[in-house]
């Protein structure tokens, strides 16, 4: 079993940046009629999210969290170990987004950088490996940046995809202290259900070619082209409401921790539907599970981090366990117990 | 049945031998509302294999009783 804990390691801040530009899904969508995009908005809870402009990359994001993060709280950046970048959304195929953002952050060249491939789960492997690398004497701080311009993945056209995603980048920074306490990782991965969300071409199994450019009616009226993002809604839907009440409640077994002294459960925001319908499964109380949904949409790798500076920035003083999960593209889920106590929060920036 | 009737918005009531797939307003949200209400009545999630098969409001009603 992919379970880890981990002693005095913990989040010591996290701030949040988003494009400026507003897209209201009732309205802005001129593919649907605003009785289809109400109909689906219903459903999604998602009223509203963030797009990013054409010359506007996930790194973009990250680096302006991040400078908000390092700057507001005085930190010293030649104290940073490592950086982590987690996007599926990257600025080239090669060199690794991660190591231009070492340089553009000004960070030391004794500064570990690299990318993770991961969406929805990315927050909780990523912070898994933040912590994991800090066992370390000589890793001091990491920077564990999640970044995603989904908008730039998904079409407009197909009402499975074209309402759930936003654009927004996240930085944590990790750091030692007595104060954090034990916490908890398990993670799992599903390779045989690789296919229920991703993009054909554009790799190097399918590269891309000029058919994969033109937009096709798929079934249910669907329309995408093989190099934009596909989704098996039904396929991804079974899998969360089967495999994450287990992997929470593993967690919890694992942990040692119950249910009720978690303070906050911070869910992958997904859609409205499929979270509530989580919250009555596992018998949660509304109140601990706070929801970015409506404001930012499904933002991948981002929705968890997110959530926290959105939604708890006036709740999270004092000592709080956490449990945040995070599941999908992969398919790859990850939970995680965690105690939080008293973090830096920023205020979230636009760019 | 009543339950099935209102969680598909049907104005007429769903009938045991209905073939669900054609009701007017059947499409993939509805699908996602039937395996949420079968999950939280009876803590089954249908499988999609087993759900392709069905073709009867009873179909889903016997796999519930089969599985439950």
């Amino acid at each position: 079993m992919a379970s880890f804990t981990y002693t005095n390691v913990g989040i010591a801040g996290l701030a949040a940046a988003v494009p400026k530009q507003i897209y209201r899904n009732l309205t802005d969508n001129k593919n649907f009629t605003i009785e289809d995009a109400g109909a689906i908005v219903e459903k999604t809870g998602i009223l509203e999210r963030r797009v990013a402009d054409d010359a506007t990359c996930a790194s973009d994001l990250c680096f302006a969290a991040s400078e908000q993060l390092m700057n507001e709280m005085g930190i010293d950046r030649a104290e940073i170990d490592a950086l982590i970048f987690v996007s599926q959304t990257p600025d080239f195929r090669m060199p690794a987004t991660g190591i231009i953002l070492q340089h553009r952050l000004n960070l030391p060249k004794s500064c570990l950088a690299f990318d993770i491939n991961l969406g929805c789960s990315g927050f909780v492997v990523g912070l898994n490996l933040a912590y994991s690398l800090l066992q370390q004497d000589s890793v001091r701080k990491v920077l564990l940046l999640n970044g995603e311009t989904r908008t730039k993945v998904y079409s407009f056209k197909d009402r499975q995809t074209g309402f759930l995603f936003g654009d927004a980048g996240t930085a944590c920074l990790v750091d030692k202290n007595v104060k954090y306490g034990q916490s908890w990782f398990v993670l799992d991965s599903d390779g045989a259900k690789s296919d229920y969300i991703s993009i054909k071409t554009g790799g190097y199994r399918y590269p891309s070619n000029p058919d994969s450019f033109i937009e096709r009616e798929r079934e249910n009226g669907r329309i995408y082209s093989d190099e934009q993002g596909y989704m098996d809604g039904a396929g991804v839907f079974e899998f969360v409401i089967t495999e994450v009440p287990r992997s929470i409640k593993r967690t919890l077994q694992f942990a040692g921790v119950e249910k009720e002294q978690v303070d906050y459960f911070v869910f992958h925001q997904a859609n409205k539907f499929m979270n509530e319908h989580l919250n009555r499964k596992l018998k949660l109380e509304a109140d601990k599970v706070p929801f970015s949904l409506q404001k930012f949409g499904n933002t991948s790798s981002v929705s968890v981090p997110i959530t926290i500076v959105s939604e708890l920035s006036e709740k999270l003083s004092g000592v709080n366990k956490v449990l945040i999960s995070g599941f999908g593209v992969g398919l790859s889920l990850g939970t995680a117990i965690l105690t939080i106590d008293n973090p830096w929060l920023g205020k979230i920036s636009e760019i | 049945m009543e339950q099935f009737t209102e969680l598909l918005e049907m104005e007429q009531p769903v009938k045991l031998n209905d073939i669900f797939r054609e009701y007017e307003n059947w499409d993939s949200l509805a699908y996602l509302s039937v395996i949420s209400f079968v999950d939280e009545e009876y803590g089954i999630v249908i499988p999609r294999e087993e759900f392709g098969k069905m073709k009867t409001v009873k179909d889903i009603i016997d796999y519930i009783a089969a599985n439950s």
